[in-house]
């Protein structure tokens, strides 16, 4: 006799319900997870950072029109139809949440890690930034303003964090691979050790 | 820079998926909003409502977040239900169709709707 979960029992029972009456394809299903797990990740976010770090004119246009720069890398679709670029300076950090349930720019991070779907951190990075920020590892200069980014299912944002000092002359992809996806959502910052200590 | 707190939740992490069946209810839910079924609106508002019951229930119960992809299941079960595409009914029949079929099925052997003793419908 072979076992399944209720979980698993109500997952198979609302597939086939869904194919059956030709709602989905058991081969987009496959399609779909395949993308999420192994293609789309804060890679294509760290890509568009980097390039803002080399290319002024990137910048701007992200600045200005988000949605359309990082599309121009490549990177649209789903969850990624309205995008903001939130640029972190000396005088203001960014860090973005969602309250409500876990909206986030899949194009650009992939999917959302474990933390930032939990209550606390949706609840405590509106009350309390800076607690948050230290239990990542994170201290900011006291007068450095936080600005605190809600997303919803018709905006997302992606942090830039600051290029960090010592990355004179990098490449590209040097750049980028010092990028994390934490530095990208706020609840971390860039340093140039993590390649080249 | 100071060191990281070990224990605090938000150093937790894992893949995107822990189980196979996260990733199908993740899919499922994508692959209706391509098909035009459901818009993110409603997607986040029902997955919003679902996460705020739970934790009205045990205020403590998604603290780490292990049981997400839990309330997304139970989001897109109350969407197609309530846009008339599959009722809560039908879906429990069809489960109660792949209980019987799982029973049914040797160990080791792909579990399938026609090993169900009953006929699979439902």
């Amino acid at each position: 006799m072979s076992h399944l979960s209720d979980v698993e029992l109500r997952v198979r029972a609302l597939e086939s319900v869904l194919v059956e009456k030709g709602y989905v394809e058991p081969a987009t299903i496959d399609a779909i997870v395949q993308t999420y797990e192994s293609e789309i990740g804060p890679k294509n976010g760290a890509a568009v950072v980097a390039r803002s770090w080399l290319d002024p004119q990137f910048a701007a246009w992200l600045k200005r029109d988000a949605t359309a720069a990082i599309a121009s890398l490549g990177f649209s679709g789903r969850g990624g139809e309205h995008m903001v670029a939130c640029f972190n300076t000396p005088e203001e950090h960014n860090l973005v949440v969602c309250t409500l349930c876990s909206c986030y720019p899949w194009p650009v991070l992939g999917l959302p890690p474990t933390w930032y779907k939990s209550p606390p951190y949706r609840s405590r990075a509106v009350m309390d930034p800076r607690g948050v920020l230290a239990e990542f590892g994170v201290a900011l200069p006291a007068e450095t303003r936080i600005r605190i980014w809600d997303s919803t299912s018709e905006m997302r944002y992606l942090v830039i964090p600051m290029r960090p000092a010592g990355t004179e002359g990098w490449s590209e992809a040097e750049l980028a691979a010092i990028v994390t996806r934490d530095s990208m959502i706020g609840t971390a910052v860039v340093t140039a050790e993590a390649v080249r200590a | 820079m100071s060191a990281p707190d070990a224990a605090s939740l938000f150093r937790r992490d894992a893949p995107p998926f822990r189980a196979p069946w996260e990733a199908q209810a993740f899919a499922l839910t994508v692959a209706l909003h391509d098909k035009g079924l459901l818009t993110w609106a409603e997607w986040a508002e029902a997955l919003g409502a679902e996460i705020k019951a739970a934790q009205a229930r045990d205020p403590a119960s998604c603290d780490d977040g292990s049981d997400y992809y839990l309330r997304w299941l139970a989001a897109t079960e109350t969407l197609i239900a309530r846009k008339g595409i599959a009722s809560e009914a039908a879906l429990a029949a069809r489960k109660a169709a792949w209980e019987r079929a799982t029973e049914a099925t040797p160990h080791g052997q792909e579990i399938v709707l026609a090993n169900d003793p009953l006929g699979g419908a439902g």
